[in-house]
């Protein structure tokens, strides 16, 4: 049943950025555009620590790239001076685009994750208003054997463990999935299982195009991959991977949703192949496993039919609706699709915006 | 010490005080390099917005001295004559 609790919908796109609220979900009210004509690949709605804060990961290809955020829904936005994600001077780097922004465990409400272009994670301990660069990650010898994808070398997945916060997978383009056991002090490659199939060795250490991973709802050391060609899953934290891409009309895909409190119910949108990267004969559809991925459901109602246009990565998300999860995505097309009842009925939430390149949703209560 | 200009888009006046426009006084013989840390010690939102964490010049940012970009004179490390204008500009760049 909805109440007065108000579902919020981050939409970043090519260039601006909209909120989208709803109180039951089907109904939607646009707000924006907020940073107009600037790139926001990232976004977070961070509802933990009694708070709910709005953060973006804007890219201004003049002026460069920041983290901005809110904590009134958009009416205000503020930004560190100084520079929330930056680079340490002796590292001679500077920071390309944030790709990722990810709030950590409700039992660690002030530790936000950003993942980074050039390849990097960063930590902020203090609810994403500073942020330090990992160096476990940053110095790792592999370092200068990883590759960039099209859009860019980039860490753009990152996965706390919610019983252990010295457990942290990372996944990046290119390089894989790495996984620490120290907080972060050292990493090692997790991609066994997991293929490659544009370099010679199908199977290498690492190198793989890993384009998204996600924990599972209930069992921390089992994850979820969409590679790059192939979508695998783990049952022990990474150290074998296997595929779980039958019954998908493609193995090809960006995103990778799971759902926040059913163990084994994940969603996916394939796409075909990695030369076209559209929807299977132009047929949009999210894709429902309930037994982590053994066997996969079509969901269609409520999708436009054709449509050619690609998900990106970051562009899907589930929200932690207490009665029935609602499942969220946009398009490079511009639209935006909304279900209040775990991807059964997608609805319209905006069409015609420019290129969407990330979505987040939260409920939110009181607003 | 003599005074030079700089001018700014709107789009960095914010991050300037407000100011589009701006008299500053440096030492004889200073850069166009160490008039950007010297700002940046009061106004770091600009800083961060002109050049990047390597202290470079964002590659679509064109700062000219008197009609010269920098990039064809010495870089940061040009020195600035006294009564010149610092104009930093937004490259043709987008899509």
């Amino acid at each position: 049943m909805e109440n007065t609790e108000n579902t919020v919908l981050a939409i970043g796109t090519k260039k601006g950025l909209w909120l989208a609220r709803s109180n039951n979900r089907t109904d939607w009210s646009l707000q924006g555009p907020f940073f107009t004509t600037l790139e926001v690949p990232s976004v977070a709605i961070d509802t933990r620590g009694g708070r709910t804060r709005v953060f973006a990961g804007v890219n201004d290809w003049h002026w460069g790239p920041t983290v901005v955020h809110s904590d009134d829904l958009g009416a205000n936005w503020s930004e560190s001076e100084q520079g929330a994600v930056k680079f340490p001077a002796d590292t001679d780097t500077a920071l390309g685009r944030v790709w990722h922004i990810r709030p950590d465990t409700a039992e660690r409400p002030d530790v936000i994750w950003a993942g980074c272009e050039p390849i990097s994670i960063f930590k902020s301990t203090d609810g994403g208003e500073n942020f330090t660069l990992n160096r476990g990650l940053w110095d790792h010898p592999h370092r200068s054997e990883w590759g960039a994808g099209f859009g860019g070398a980039a860490a753009h997945s990152i996965v706390p463990n919610a019983a252990d916060s010295n457990i942290i997978h990372v996944a990046m383009s290119t390089g894989g999935v790495y996984r620490t056991n120290d907080g972060g002090d050292s990493w090692e490659p997790k991609n066994k299982g997991i293929g490659a199939d544009f370099f010679p060795d199908p199977e290498p250490e690492f190198g793989q195009c890993v384009h998204r991973i996600t924990a599972d709802a209930q069992n921390p050391d089992r994850l979820y991959a969409q590679n790059h060609g192939g979508v695998y899953r783990t049952d022990n934290a990474g150290d074998q991977w296997v595929s779980i891409a039958g019954g998908l009309p493609a193995d090809f895909g960006f995103v990778f949703l799971a759902h926040p409190r059913t163990a084994g119910t994940v969603w996916t949108i394939p796409l075909k192949g990695a030369e076209e990267r559209n929807p299977v004969g132009g047929r949009l559809s999210v894709y429902r496993s309930k037994d982590a991925g053994e066997s996969w459901e079509e969901q269609h109602e409520g999708l436009p039919e054709p449509d050619y246009n690609a998900v990106l990565r970051d562009a899907a998300a589930v929200d932690d609706h207490p009665d029935s999860v609602g499942v969220y995505f946009g398009t490079r097309g511009g639209e935006v699709f909304a279900s209040n009842d775990e991807g059964e009925h997608f609805v319209t939430v905006a069409s015609r915006l420019p290129d969407v390149l990330s979505i987040r949703a939260a409920v939110v209560v009181g607003v | 010490m003599h005074a030079i200009i700089i001018e700014v888009p709107s789009v960095l006046a914010t991050t300037l005080g407000g100011n589009r426009k701006l008299e500053a006084h440096i030492p004889t013989g200073a850069s166009i390099g160490s008039l950007l840390d010297d700002l940046g010690e009061a106004y770091p939102l600009f800083a961060r917005r002109v050049r990047d964490e390597r202290g470079q010049v964002r590659r679509f940012v064109n700062i000219f001295i008197d009609h010269d970009n920098i990039r064809a004179l010495q870089g940061l490390d040009t020195v600035l004559l006294p009564g010149s204008t610092v104009m930093i500009m937004q490259s043709v760049a987008g899509g």
